[in-house]
């Protein structure tokens, strides 16, 4: 299934994973000096975002608002320190910026707010929305013979939302092929392990069984994001792509722990995960 | 092309509705409509047929019609979401408040049924909390024609008008008191002329006020009558003018007396009171008053829960003592 042009060279695969730390190191950053905000899922979504944002999205960051551009709208609002990370880093606004994150009179919000700031394509934070939203946008597009593709981001927990499978049968239904979905399937929520909240799995087979294609991937793997993510744009049925993650990746005692799923690290914390990119 | 259609007989303001979007349509090819099973009740059909490419069938599914319809916003699109009131924005509050009002987009929610109005469907089904969790968002504009032709007006209004909007309709048929080219959004409307009391109404309520202000001027009470069709930006200068040429208002609604049309114009008056309204104003609210409605007919409802004309009467007699 995955062709040979879907390749990274091993130079750029080294490009992408300098542009991720430095990117875990913004998200940190940002979270410690607002003294709140999500990192786990953050630093877990970190290669998929990087990937998505310099090897897939076509854009224009002085142009935020680019007619043929590439949609990326973020469901699970909460892991924004990823977005705004890249963002910055793909030049929508200044690294200045980023220290204003959950502040007064801030464009970086707790939860991503549209249209405040450049790049961010969507409101969302209560979850399940931008699922649905990102539907609503791809249809718009499809009718319209529009080449733009939609990619939208979700999260494990946010399944438990009926409104997602509300969406699920709606993209299928309108054969929204040129919507691709991302699930970060870290299998933390904020309450604890996500399989024993709210069971998931069979979750490839529930997504089968509502019309949509699902593939599977190491999260982390930036060669397999890759090649999956192009397939997966030119299947003819709408495609989820399920990404394997590690919570709090890149910050060993963040890692698969829930209590970091919406928690700041202190300034030790912070010293201690920060040394850890170096 | 347009068609320009003017409603004279008897109907209902879904009727209007119906008229109305398909007009916008023809004006203008953004405007798309949404529905969640109700096709046939929301008189959506019309448009189905003639623009099958505009419409949208969610099937039951209002919170994803919601966002589906903000996400045809963001690319641009003039969405109208139409549903039962009690569905949406009943079941689709969050929807409406996050991916609609927050994002301040282009998208039109339309609820059916509103009120007791709705009749033997019973309490699930009539709406009366609508009006109060719409008009408490920010950037939402609130609006409940009192016929017809003017809802097939203010739909025509809304499809030009920019930002978030709520337009509440109701089932049963009534004549058409309006005219076309009348109505403009946030401007009040007075159906009639009187010195001795104000009523101040929306929607389906109209018609009983007029019953009402019928059987009052027998008695010789001469009453004001305003249709207040936008309920949220309120027509807080036409407040003030008919407080102080009427010294009386009494609000009527088929809504809960908390939140409703009645409490946007009580908060007028009380803000008012000593400013620019004259203290003597007295005032009153004619509404559903903390109950849930039930099965019957909607004569029987608004008799029982005392917002027919009756009630009406009462409650006017009673300010004058």
């Amino acid at each position: 299934m995955l062709t040979a042009n879907h390749q990274l060279s091993a130079e750029r695969i080294s490009q992408l994973q300098t542009l991720a730390t430095e990117t875990r190191i913004k998200i940190i950053e940002m979270i410690s000096q607002a003294g709140s905000g999500h990192p786990a899922g953050s630093l877990g979504m970190t290669d998929i975002f990087v990937t998505l944002y310099f090897e897939i999205l076509k854009y224009q960051p002085n142009n935020p608002t680019w007619r043929n551009r590439d949609y990326l709208l973020l469901s699970n609002g909460h892991i924004c320190p990823v977005l705004y990370a890249v963002l910055n880093l793909a030049g929508f606004f200044p690294a200045i910026e980023l220290n204003s994150f959950r502040k007064l009179n801030s464009r970086l919000q707790g939860h991503p707010h549209y249209p405040s700031l450049p790049g961010v394509e969507n409101t969302s934070g209560p979850l399940g929305q931008g699922i649905s939203q990102a539907a609503g946008l791809a249809l718009a597009l499809k009718r319209d013979k529009k080449k733009n593709r939609v990619f939208c981001v979700m999260s494990d927990g946010e399944q438990q939302e009926g409104q997602v499978w509300e969406a699920y049968q709606f993209i299928n239904k309108y054969k929204l092929d040129n919507l691709t979905c991302i699930i970060d399937r870290n299998r933390i929520q904020i309450s604890g392990v996500t399989e024993e909240i709210m069971p998931l799995e069979n979750f490839k087979s529930k997504l089968s069984s509502f019309g949509l294609n699902p593939y599977e991937i190491d999260g982390h793997d930036l060669q397999q994001i890759y090649s999956v993510t192009k397939t997966a744009m030119t299947d003819s049925q709408p495609s989820v792509i399920i990404a394997n993650t590690t919570p709090g990746k890149g910050v060993d005692f963040m890692e698969h722990k829930s209590e970091w799923h919406g928690k700041a690290p202190n300034a030790e914390e912070t010293k201690i995960a920060l040394a850890q990119f170096k | 092309m347009t068609t320009q259609t003017n409603i004279q007989e008897m109907a209902a303001t879904r009727d209007g509705f119906g008229v109305g979007i398909v007009e916008a349509a023809q004006n203008n090819p953004l405007i798309y409509a949404l529905c969640a099973d109700l096709t046939e009740s929301m008189r959506l059909e019309k448009f189905e047929k003639l623009f099958p490419e505009r419409f949208v069938q969610t099937g039951v599914a209002e919170q994803n019609m919601i966002g589906v319809a903000a996400g045809l916003a963001l690319a641009g699109k003039i969405p109208f979401a139409a549903s039962f009131a009690v569905f949406s924005p009943g079941r689709s509050w969050d929807q409406i408040r996050v991916s609609v009002a927050y994002s301040n987009l282009n998208v039109k929610i339309v609820g059916g049924h509103a009120g007791l109005d709705t009749g033997p469907d019973g309490a699930t089904h009539q709406a009366l909390e609508d009006i109060a969790m719409m008009k408490v968002l920010p950037n939402m504009i609130v609006i409940e024609p009192c016929d017809a032709q003017q809802a097939r007006e203010a739909t025509l209004a809304l499809a030009s008008y920019q930002g978030p909007a709520y337009l509440r309709l109701s089932r049963p048929k009534y004549p058409v008191l309006t005219h076309n080219g009348e109505f403009k959004i946030g401007k009040a409307e007075t159906l009639l002329e009187g010195n001795d009391l104000t009523l101040i109404s929306s929607g389906s309520s109209v018609h009983d006020c007029l019953e009402a202000a019928a059987i009052l001027r027998k008695r010789g009470v001469k009453v004001k009558l305003i249709n207040m069709h936008t309920i949220k930006p309120i027509d807080k200068k036409a407040i003030i003018k008919v407080a102080n040429q009427t010294k009386n208002i009494i609000t009527v609604e088929d809504h809960q007396i908390n939140g409703g049309l009645g409490s946007s114009v009580a908060q007028v008056i009380a803000q008012e009171l000593n400013r620019s309204i004259d203290p003597e104003v007295k005032f009153a609210m004619i509404g559903v008053s903390n109950f849930f409605g039930e099965s019957g007919s909607k004569v029987e409802l608004k008799k029982k829960y005392k917002i027919d004309s009756q009630s009406i009467v009462s409650q006017v007699i009673s300010l004058f003592r």
